[in-house]
Protein backbone atom coordinates (compact mmCIF):
# COMPACT_ATOMS: atom_id res chain seq x y z
CA UNK A 1 0.00 0.00 0.00
CA UNK A 2 1.45 3.41 -0.85
CA UNK A 3 2.08 5.85 2.24
CA UNK A 4 -0.74 7.71 3.63
CA UNK A 5 -1.58 10.08 6.10
CA UNK A 6 -4.11 9.37 9.17
CA UNK A 7 -6.01 11.64 10.64
CA UNK A 8 -9.17 11.37 13.00
CA UNK A 9 -11.10 14.51 13.61
CA UNK A 10 -13.61 14.48 16.62
CA UNK A 11 -16.02 16.79 14.95
CA UNK A 12 -17.74 16.98 11.31
CA UNK A 13 -16.65 20.52 11.27
CA UNK A 14 -12.63 19.25 11.64
CA UNK A 15 -13.71 16.31 9.01
CA UNK A 16 -15.32 18.74 6.58
CA UNK A 17 -12.15 20.98 6.77
CA UNK A 18 -9.71 18.16 6.36
CA UNK A 19 -11.46 16.87 3.54
CA UNK A 20 -12.09 19.97 1.77
CA UNK A 21 -8.17 21.27 1.61
CA UNK A 22 -7.60 18.09 0.59
CA UNK A 23 -10.57 17.12 -1.95
CA UNK A 24 -10.03 14.19 -4.84
CA UNK A 25 -6.65 13.80 -2.03
CA UNK A 26 -9.05 12.80 0.64
CA UNK A 27 -11.01 9.44 1.70
CA UNK A 28 -13.35 9.03 4.75
CA UNK A 29 -12.32 5.61 6.45
CA UNK A 30 -15.34 4.34 8.34
CA UNK A 31 -14.94 0.02 8.05
CA UNK A 32 -12.12 0.18 5.43
CA UNK A 33 -13.84 -3.09 4.43
CA UNK A 34 -13.88 -1.40 0.84
CA UNK A 35 -11.49 1.08 0.92
CA UNK A 36 -8.48 -0.09 2.79
CA UNK A 37 -9.00 -2.98 -0.44
CA UNK A 38 -8.69 -0.11 -2.55
CA UNK A 39 -5.98 1.29 -1.11
CA UNK A 40 -4.38 -2.11 -1.17
CA UNK A 41 -5.09 -2.41 -4.69
CA UNK A 42 -4.58 1.04 -5.73
CA UNK A 43 -7.52 1.36 -7.39
CA UNK A 44 -7.99 4.71 -5.18
CA UNK A 45 -4.54 6.57 -4.06
CA UNK A 46 -5.90 9.03 -1.52
CA UNK A 47 -3.13 10.59 0.15
CA UNK A 48 -5.06 11.45 3.22
CA UNK A 49 -7.41 9.18 5.35
CA UNK A 50 -9.75 10.67 7.38
CA UNK A 51 -11.05 8.14 9.75
CA UNK A 52 -14.38 9.52 10.77
CA UNK A 53 -15.44 7.26 13.86
CA UNK A 54 -14.63 9.59 16.75
CA UNK A 55 -17.19 11.82 15.38
CA UNK A 56 -20.01 11.24 18.18
CA UNK A 57 -22.99 12.02 15.84
CA UNK A 58 -21.71 9.66 13.65
CA UNK A 59 -21.35 6.76 15.41
CA UNK A 60 -24.78 7.10 17.35
CA UNK A 61 -28.10 5.03 16.48
CA UNK A 62 -30.78 7.77 17.74
CA UNK A 63 -34.31 6.84 17.38
CA UNK A 64 -37.83 8.61 18.83
CA UNK A 65 -40.95 8.14 17.67
CA UNK A 66 -41.14 12.08 17.72
CA UNK A 67 -37.72 12.57 15.64
CA UNK A 68 -37.39 9.25 13.76
CA UNK A 69 -33.99 7.59 13.27
CA UNK A 70 -30.97 9.39 12.97
CA UNK A 71 -28.65 6.70 11.65
CA UNK A 72 -25.19 7.87 12.22
CA UNK A 73 -23.00 6.88 8.78
CA UNK A 74 -20.44 5.18 10.83
CA UNK A 75 -22.47 3.17 12.89
CA UNK A 76 -21.47 -0.58 12.44
CA UNK A 77 -23.75 -3.02 11.10
CA UNK A 78 -23.57 -5.19 14.39
CA UNK A 79 -24.59 -2.60 15.92
CA UNK A 80 -27.63 -2.02 14.42
CA UNK A 81 -29.11 -5.49 14.32
CA UNK A 82 -28.66 -5.20 18.44
CA UNK A 83 -30.19 -2.14 18.40
CA UNK A 84 -33.87 -3.09 19.62
CA UNK A 85 -35.40 -0.28 18.01
CA UNK A 86 -33.88 -1.19 15.06
CA UNK A 87 -35.07 -4.14 14.63
CA UNK A 88 -38.67 -3.50 16.11
CA UNK A 89 -38.84 -0.42 13.56
CA UNK A 90 -36.82 -1.13 10.71
CA UNK A 91 -36.64 -4.76 10.38
CA UNK A 92 -36.09 -4.88 6.26
CA UNK A 93 -33.39 -2.18 7.05
CA UNK A 94 -32.05 -4.05 9.88
CA UNK A 95 -32.07 -7.39 7.82
CA UNK A 96 -30.06 -6.10 5.15
CA UNK A 97 -26.97 -4.91 8.22
CA UNK A 98 -27.01 -8.30 8.71
CA UNK A 99 -26.12 -10.05 5.20
CA UNK A 100 -23.20 -7.38 4.40
CA UNK A 101 -20.49 -10.14 4.81
CA UNK A 102 -19.25 -11.56 7.63
CA UNK A 103 -19.46 -11.17 11.73
CA UNK A 104 -16.01 -9.56 10.76
CA UNK A 105 -16.80 -7.30 8.30
CA UNK A 106 -20.42 -6.37 10.29
CA UNK A 107 -18.17 -5.22 13.03
CA UNK A 108 -16.71 -2.97 11.02
CA UNK A 109 -18.97 -1.89 8.17
CA UNK A 110 -21.46 0.50 7.85
CA UNK A 111 -24.73 1.20 6.55
CA UNK A 112 -23.32 5.11 5.45
CA UNK A 113 -20.04 3.76 4.07
CA UNK A 114 -21.72 0.54 2.04
CA UNK A 115 -23.84 3.29 0.21
CA UNK A 116 -20.97 5.86 -0.24
CA UNK A 117 -18.94 3.30 -1.84
CA UNK A 118 -21.85 3.40 -4.66
CA UNK A 119 -21.92 -0.33 -5.57
CA UNK A 120 -24.74 -1.14 -7.61
CA UNK A 121 -25.49 -4.50 -5.45
CA UNK A 122 -25.14 -2.83 -1.99
CA UNK A 123 -27.93 -4.39 0.65
CA UNK A 124 -28.43 -1.41 2.73
CA UNK A 125 -29.28 0.68 0.09
CA UNK A 126 -32.90 -0.63 -1.45
CA UNK A 127 -33.63 -1.05 2.14
CA UNK A 128 -32.62 2.45 2.65
CA UNK A 129 -34.69 3.85 -0.28
CA UNK A 130 -37.87 1.70 0.39
CA UNK A 131 -37.79 3.47 3.86
CA UNK A 132 -37.18 6.85 1.89
CA UNK A 133 -34.38 7.21 3.76
CA UNK A 134 -32.35 10.72 3.35
CA UNK A 135 -28.64 11.46 3.24
CA UNK A 136 -27.47 14.80 5.52
CA UNK A 137 -24.61 15.86 3.77
CA UNK A 138 -22.55 18.30 5.26
CA UNK A 139 -19.61 20.14 2.88
CA UNK A 140 -17.77 23.49 2.95
CA UNK A 141 -20.41 25.24 1.59
CA UNK A 142 -23.07 24.03 3.99
CA UNK A 143 -25.31 21.49 4.50
CA UNK A 144 -28.36 19.09 2.32
CA UNK A 145 -29.94 16.11 2.36
CA UNK A 146 -30.37 14.00 -0.73
CA UNK A 147 -32.78 11.26 -1.10
CA UNK A 148 -30.95 7.61 -1.21
CA UNK A 149 -32.93 7.21 -4.69
CA UNK A 150 -30.78 10.21 -6.40
CA UNK A 151 -27.51 9.45 -4.09
CA UNK A 152 -25.70 7.01 -6.10
CA UNK A 153 -24.70 8.35 -9.47
CA UNK A 154 -23.26 5.43 -11.40
CA UNK A 155 -20.89 1.87 -10.41
CA UNK A 156 -18.70 3.76 -7.77
CA UNK A 157 -19.93 7.28 -7.94
CA UNK A 158 -21.82 9.33 -5.62
CA UNK A 159 -23.18 12.98 -5.15
CA UNK A 160 -20.74 13.76 -2.87
CA UNK A 161 -18.50 16.67 -4.31
CA UNK A 162 -14.93 17.06 -2.99
CA UNK A 163 -15.06 17.97 0.77
CA UNK A 164 -18.41 16.79 1.40
CA UNK A 165 -19.47 13.88 3.99
CA UNK A 166 -22.16 12.13 4.45
CA UNK A 167 -22.95 12.70 8.30
CA UNK A 168 -26.14 10.52 9.17
CA UNK A 169 -29.33 8.59 6.88
CA UNK A 170 -32.52 10.06 8.35
CA UNK A 171 -35.63 8.35 8.22
CA UNK A 172 -39.29 9.09 9.41
CA UNK A 173 -40.95 7.20 12.32
CA UNK A 174 -42.69 4.48 11.17
CA UNK A 175 -46.83 5.14 11.08
CA UNK A 176 -49.17 3.03 12.27
CA UNK A 177 -49.07 -0.14 10.31
CA UNK A 178 -46.34 0.22 8.43
CA UNK A 179 -42.99 -2.19 8.40
CA UNK A 180 -40.29 -2.78 5.55
CA UNK A 181 -38.61 -6.49 4.25
CA UNK A 182 -35.65 -6.70 2.36
CA UNK A 183 -34.64 -10.25 0.61
CA UNK A 184 -31.56 -10.72 -1.36
CA UNK A 185 -30.91 -13.52 -4.14
CA UNK A 186 -27.48 -14.99 -3.63
CA UNK A 187 -26.52 -18.86 -5.33
CA UNK A 188 -25.70 -19.76 -1.20
CA UNK A 189 -26.71 -19.57 2.45
CA UNK A 190 -24.22 -16.65 3.42
CA UNK A 191 -21.22 -14.63 2.51
CA UNK A 192 -21.58 -13.69 -0.94
CA UNK A 193 -22.90 -10.45 -3.29
CA UNK A 194 -26.35 -9.83 -4.06
CA UNK A 195 -27.33 -11.19 -7.87
CA UNK A 196 -30.86 -9.55 -6.79
CA UNK A 197 -31.78 -7.58 -3.98
CA UNK A 198 -35.28 -6.01 -3.01
CA UNK A 199 -36.65 -3.37 -0.30
CA UNK A 200 -40.51 -2.57 0.31
CA UNK A 201 -41.87 -0.48 3.25
CA UNK A 202 -45.89 -0.70 2.98
CA UNK A 203 -48.24 1.36 5.23
CA UNK A 204 -51.81 -0.08 5.30
CA UNK A 205 -54.67 0.99 6.51
CA UNK A 206 -56.21 -2.15 8.10
CA UNK A 207 -59.94 -0.65 8.41
CA UNK A 208 -60.49 -1.21 4.46
CA UNK A 209 -57.21 -3.24 3.86
CA UNK A 210 -55.90 -0.65 1.51
CA UNK A 211 -52.04 0.01 1.03
CA UNK A 212 -52.10 4.16 2.13
CA UNK A 213 -47.71 4.44 0.85
CA UNK A 214 -45.68 1.76 -0.68
CA UNK A 215 -41.64 2.42 -1.72
CA UNK A 216 -40.08 -0.55 -3.48
CA UNK A 217 -36.33 -0.29 -4.76
CA UNK A 218 -34.16 -3.09 -6.33
CA UNK A 219 -30.61 -3.16 -6.14
CA UNK A 220 -27.65 -4.92 -8.44
CA UNK A 221 -30.25 -5.00 -11.56
CA UNK A 222 -28.86 -1.93 -12.89
CA UNK A 223 -25.59 0.57 -12.80
CA UNK A 224 -27.60 1.82 -9.74
CA UNK A 225 -29.50 0.54 -7.18
CA UNK A 226 -33.25 1.73 -8.81
CA UNK A 227 -36.46 3.05 -6.77
CA UNK A 228 -39.32 1.60 -8.46
CA UNK A 229 -41.58 4.65 -9.02
CA UNK A 230 -44.50 3.27 -10.91
CA UNK A 231 -44.32 -0.57 -9.01
CA UNK A 232 -44.79 1.50 -5.70
CA UNK A 233 -47.52 4.00 -6.85
CA UNK A 234 -49.24 0.70 -8.45
CA UNK A 235 -50.29 -0.38 -4.95
CA UNK A 236 -51.27 2.96 -3.13
CA UNK A 237 -55.23 2.52 -2.42
CA UNK A 238 -55.13 -0.84 -3.45
CA UNK A 239 -56.05 -3.80 -1.74
CA UNK A 240 -53.01 -6.00 -1.49
CA UNK A 241 -54.50 -9.07 -2.54
CA UNK A 242 -52.58 -11.31 -5.28
CA UNK A 243 -53.34 -9.58 -8.33
CA UNK A 244 -51.84 -6.19 -6.76
CA UNK A 245 -48.63 -7.98 -5.73
CA UNK A 246 -48.16 -9.81 -9.00
CA UNK A 247 -48.74 -6.49 -10.78
CA UNK A 248 -46.11 -4.70 -8.36
CA UNK A 249 -43.50 -7.42 -9.44
CA UNK A 250 -44.30 -6.71 -13.12
CA UNK A 251 -43.70 -3.19 -13.06
CA UNK A 252 -41.03 -3.84 -11.05
CA UNK A 253 -39.50 -5.80 -13.40
CA UNK A 254 -40.01 -3.65 -15.71
CA UNK A 255 -37.35 -0.98 -14.44
CA UNK A 256 -34.53 -3.31 -14.09
CA UNK A 257 -31.71 -3.19 -16.50
CA UNK A 258 -29.83 -5.91 -15.42
CA UNK A 259 -26.80 -7.25 -17.39
CA UNK A 260 -25.46 -10.92 -17.93
CA UNK A 261 -22.24 -11.80 -15.62
CA UNK A 262 -20.74 -14.41 -13.66
CA UNK A 263 -23.34 -13.80 -10.91
CA UNK A 264 -26.92 -14.07 -12.80
CA UNK A 265 -27.91 -13.89 -16.91
CA UNK A 266 -30.02 -10.49 -17.35
CA UNK A 267 -33.05 -12.86 -18.59
CA UNK A 268 -32.49 -14.67 -14.59
CA UNK A 269 -32.39 -10.96 -12.90
CA UNK A 270 -35.81 -9.97 -14.27
CA UNK A 271 -37.21 -12.70 -13.41
CA UNK A 272 -36.12 -12.86 -9.88
CA UNK A 273 -36.70 -9.33 -9.44
CA UNK A 274 -40.43 -10.63 -9.22
CA UNK A 275 -40.21 -13.43 -7.40
CA UNK A 276 -38.49 -10.90 -4.60
CA UNK A 277 -40.96 -8.28 -5.08
CA UNK A 278 -43.85 -10.65 -4.62
CA UNK A 279 -42.13 -12.09 -1.72
CA UNK A 280 -40.84 -8.34 0.35
CA UNK A 281 -44.29 -7.39 -0.14
CA UNK A 282 -45.58 -9.93 1.55
CA UNK A 283 -43.80 -10.67 4.33
CA UNK A 284 -43.62 -6.12 5.25
CA UNK A 285 -47.47 -6.39 4.68
CA UNK A 286 -47.67 -9.27 7.81
CA UNK A 287 -45.08 -6.75 9.38
CA UNK A 288 -47.05 -4.13 9.02
CA UNK A 289 -50.31 -5.53 10.25
CA UNK A 290 -48.67 -6.59 13.44
CA UNK A 291 -47.12 -3.23 13.92
CA UNK A 292 -49.56 -1.38 16.75
CA UNK A 293 -47.49 1.41 17.17
CA UNK A 294 -48.37 5.09 17.26
CA UNK B 1 6.86 12.60 3.90
CA UNK B 2 5.00 10.18 6.12
CA UNK B 3 5.71 10.46 9.49
CA UNK B 4 5.42 6.90 11.51
CA UNK B 5 2.97 7.68 14.40
CA UNK B 6 2.93 6.49 18.22
CA UNK B 7 -0.57 4.42 19.03
CA UNK B 8 -1.13 3.20 22.86
CA UNK B 9 -3.58 0.03 22.74
CA UNK B 10 -4.02 -2.90 25.03
CA UNK B 11 -2.86 -6.35 23.56
CA UNK B 12 -3.55 -9.22 25.18
CA UNK B 13 -4.11 -7.25 28.26
CA UNK B 14 -0.91 -5.68 28.33
CA UNK B 15 -0.42 -1.63 27.68
CA UNK B 16 1.36 -1.83 24.18
CA UNK B 17 2.99 1.66 23.03
CA UNK B 18 4.31 1.51 18.95
CA UNK B 19 5.69 3.17 16.17
CA UNK B 20 4.07 2.50 13.03
CA UNK B 21 3.38 3.62 9.93
CA UNK B 22 -0.40 4.80 8.98
CA UNK B 23 -0.54 2.50 5.95
CA UNK B 24 0.30 -0.72 7.85
CA UNK B 25 -2.52 -2.84 8.52
CA UNK B 26 -3.69 -4.07 11.84
CA UNK B 27 -1.89 -7.43 11.04
CA UNK B 28 1.08 -5.57 9.68
CA UNK B 29 1.31 -4.33 12.88
CA UNK B 30 1.13 -7.30 14.84
CA UNK B 31 3.23 -9.29 12.37
CA UNK B 32 6.22 -7.30 11.80
CA UNK B 33 6.37 -4.88 14.69
CA UNK B 34 5.24 -6.80 17.43
CA UNK B 35 6.44 -10.56 16.38
CA UNK B 36 3.43 -11.78 17.00
CA UNK B 37 2.74 -14.37 13.88
CA UNK B 38 -0.03 -15.97 15.42
CA UNK B 39 -2.53 -14.14 13.63
CA UNK B 40 -2.09 -15.17 10.31
CA UNK B 41 -2.18 -13.43 6.43
CA UNK B 42 -4.56 -15.26 4.06
CA UNK B 43 -6.61 -13.28 1.39
CA UNK B 44 -5.89 -9.64 2.61
CA UNK B 45 -9.75 -9.01 1.47
CA UNK B 46 -11.53 -10.06 4.22
CA UNK B 47 -12.98 -13.40 2.92
CA UNK B 48 -10.95 -15.89 4.62
CA UNK B 49 -11.00 -14.83 8.17
CA UNK B 50 -7.64 -16.03 8.84
CA UNK B 51 -6.07 -12.63 10.58
CA UNK B 52 -9.44 -12.35 12.83
CA UNK B 53 -8.80 -10.95 16.11
CA UNK B 54 -10.75 -9.56 18.78
CA UNK B 55 -11.19 -5.67 19.14
CA UNK B 56 -13.45 -4.22 22.04
CA UNK B 57 -14.50 -7.91 21.88
CA UNK B 58 -16.03 -8.04 18.51
CA UNK B 59 -13.98 -9.95 15.65
CA UNK B 60 -12.69 -8.08 12.88
CA UNK B 61 -10.43 -8.97 9.99
CA UNK B 62 -7.17 -7.27 11.00
CA UNK B 63 -5.57 -7.31 6.90
CA UNK B 64 -8.84 -4.49 7.10
CA UNK B 65 -8.14 -2.08 10.00
CA UNK B 66 -5.08 0.43 10.49
CA UNK B 67 -2.68 -0.44 12.89
CA UNK B 68 -3.66 3.40 14.07
CA UNK B 69 -7.25 2.73 14.22
CA UNK B 70 -6.12 0.63 17.31
CA UNK B 71 -4.94 3.36 18.92
CA UNK B 72 -7.09 3.50 22.79
CA UNK B 73 -8.74 -0.15 21.71
CA UNK B 74 -8.25 -3.28 23.43
CA UNK B 75 -7.26 -6.12 21.24
CA UNK B 76 -7.11 -9.76 21.44
CA UNK B 77 -4.82 -12.24 19.21
CA UNK B 78 -4.39 -16.10 19.55
CA UNK B 79 -1.10 -15.56 21.91
CA UNK B 80 -3.80 -14.24 24.02
CA UNK B 81 -6.00 -17.18 24.54
CA UNK B 82 -4.04 -19.53 26.64
CA UNK B 83 -3.39 -19.28 29.88
CA UNK B 84 0.55 -20.20 30.48
CA UNK B 85 0.21 -23.44 29.63
CA UNK B 86 -2.85 -23.73 30.15
CA UNK B 87 -4.85 -24.07 26.73
CA UNK B 88 -8.29 -21.99 26.30
CA UNK B 89 -11.12 -25.05 26.07
CA UNK B 90 -11.66 -23.95 22.50
CA UNK B 91 -7.81 -24.60 22.06
CA UNK B 92 -8.37 -28.03 23.85
CA UNK B 93 -11.53 -29.06 21.69
CA UNK B 94 -9.84 -28.51 18.30
CA UNK B 95 -6.98 -30.78 19.40
CA UNK B 96 -9.46 -33.19 20.81
CA UNK B 97 -11.45 -33.35 17.66
CA UNK B 98 -8.77 -33.20 15.16
CA UNK B 99 -10.26 -29.98 13.94
CA UNK B 100 -7.01 -28.96 12.23
CA UNK B 101 -4.71 -30.16 9.63
CA UNK B 102 -2.83 -27.74 8.06
CA UNK B 103 -3.61 -24.88 10.64
CA UNK B 104 -3.38 -21.83 8.97
CA UNK B 105 -7.15 -20.82 9.30
CA UNK B 106 -6.94 -22.15 12.95
CA UNK B 107 -6.33 -18.87 15.03
CA UNK B 108 -8.90 -17.17 13.05
CA UNK B 109 -11.61 -19.54 13.65
CA UNK B 110 -10.08 -19.78 17.62
CA UNK B 111 -10.72 -15.91 17.50
CA UNK B 112 -13.67 -16.06 16.17
CA UNK B 113 -15.51 -18.74 18.17
CA UNK B 114 -14.26 -17.03 21.00
CA UNK B 115 -15.99 -14.25 19.86
CA UNK B 116 -19.43 -16.17 19.65
CA UNK B 117 -18.55 -18.04 23.19
CA UNK B 118 -18.51 -14.99 25.15
CA UNK B 119 -21.28 -13.67 23.31
CA UNK B 120 -23.59 -16.44 23.28
CA UNK B 121 -22.68 -18.99 25.67
CA UNK B 122 -25.47 -21.65 24.67
CA UNK B 123 -24.84 -21.42 20.80
CA UNK B 124 -26.99 -23.70 18.48
CA UNK B 125 -25.28 -25.46 15.54
CA UNK B 126 -26.75 -22.93 13.68
CA UNK B 127 -25.35 -20.24 15.20
CA UNK B 128 -22.16 -21.31 15.27
CA UNK B 129 -21.76 -21.97 11.85
CA UNK B 130 -23.18 -18.18 11.15
CA UNK B 131 -20.46 -17.16 13.39
CA UNK B 132 -17.65 -18.90 11.49
CA UNK B 133 -19.26 -18.20 7.95
CA UNK B 134 -16.36 -15.43 7.80
CA UNK B 135 -13.42 -18.28 8.53
CA UNK B 136 -12.52 -20.60 5.37
CA UNK B 137 -11.05 -23.93 5.79
CA UNK B 138 -10.22 -25.79 2.91
CA UNK B 139 -8.51 -28.99 4.65
CA UNK B 140 -11.41 -30.18 7.72
CA UNK B 141 -14.35 -29.61 5.50
CA UNK B 142 -15.74 -27.60 8.54
CA UNK B 143 -17.54 -30.41 10.28
CA UNK B 144 -14.57 -31.12 12.67
CA UNK B 145 -14.67 -27.47 13.70
CA UNK B 146 -18.20 -26.93 14.29
CA UNK B 147 -17.99 -30.15 16.56
CA UNK B 148 -15.22 -28.89 18.71
CA UNK B 149 -17.03 -25.45 19.18
CA UNK B 150 -20.39 -27.48 20.19
CA UNK B 151 -18.36 -29.39 22.70
CA UNK B 152 -16.15 -26.62 24.05
CA UNK B 153 -19.42 -24.52 24.50
CA UNK B 154 -21.09 -27.41 25.90
CA UNK B 155 -18.11 -27.05 28.72
CA UNK B 156 -18.82 -23.68 29.50
CA UNK B 157 -22.31 -24.51 29.90
CA UNK B 158 -21.87 -27.10 32.83
CA UNK B 159 -19.06 -24.51 33.98
CA UNK B 160 -16.27 -26.83 33.09
CA UNK B 161 -13.19 -24.98 32.36
CA UNK B 162 -14.60 -22.00 31.66
CA UNK B 163 -12.88 -19.32 30.58
CA UNK B 164 -10.04 -19.21 33.03
CA UNK B 165 -9.65 -15.36 32.49
CA UNK B 166 -9.67 -13.81 35.49
CA UNK B 167 -9.63 -16.57 37.71
CA UNK B 168 -5.28 -17.25 37.24
CA UNK B 169 -3.37 -13.80 37.43
CA UNK B 170 -2.79 -12.75 33.92
CA UNK B 171 0.91 -13.57 32.37
CA UNK B 172 2.30 -11.09 29.91
CA UNK B 173 1.72 -12.03 26.54
CA UNK B 174 5.53 -12.85 25.75
CA UNK B 175 5.71 -14.84 29.17
CA UNK B 176 1.75 -16.80 28.14
CA UNK B 177 3.53 -17.49 24.35
CA UNK B 178 6.94 -19.02 25.75
CA UNK B 179 5.27 -20.93 28.29
CA UNK B 180 2.71 -22.32 25.68
CA UNK B 181 5.53 -23.22 23.45
CA UNK B 182 7.33 -24.78 26.33
CA UNK B 183 4.00 -26.76 27.21
CA UNK B 184 3.59 -28.10 23.24
CA UNK B 185 7.07 -29.09 22.76
CA UNK B 186 7.32 -32.27 20.89
CA UNK B 187 9.38 -34.72 23.05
Amino acid sequence: MHAINYESPKTVADAVKLLAAHGEKARPLVGGTDLIIQLRAGTRRPEYVVDVKHIPEMSRISFSMQHGLHLGAAVPCIEIYENADMRRYYPGLTEAAHLIGSLQIQSRASVGGNLCNGSPAGDATPALIALGAKARVVGPKGERTVPVETFITAPGRTVLQPGELLVELLIDAPAKHSSDAYLRFIPRNEMDIAVVGVGAALTLDLADDRVVDARIALGAVGPTPIFAAEASKSLVGKKLDAAAIENAGRLATSVATPIDDMRGTAEFRRHIVGVLTRRVLTIAADRARQNEQR
Amino acid sequence: MVKKVIVEAMINGDPVELLCEPRQSLLEVLRDELDMTGSKEGCLTGDCGACTVLVDGRPVCSCLMLGVEAAGKSVTTIEGLATGATLHILQQKFLEHASLQCGICTPGFLMSAKALLDHNPNPTEADIRYALAGNLCRCTGYDKIVKAVIDAAKHVADGVGTSHHGKVPRKSTAEATRDLLKGQEVK
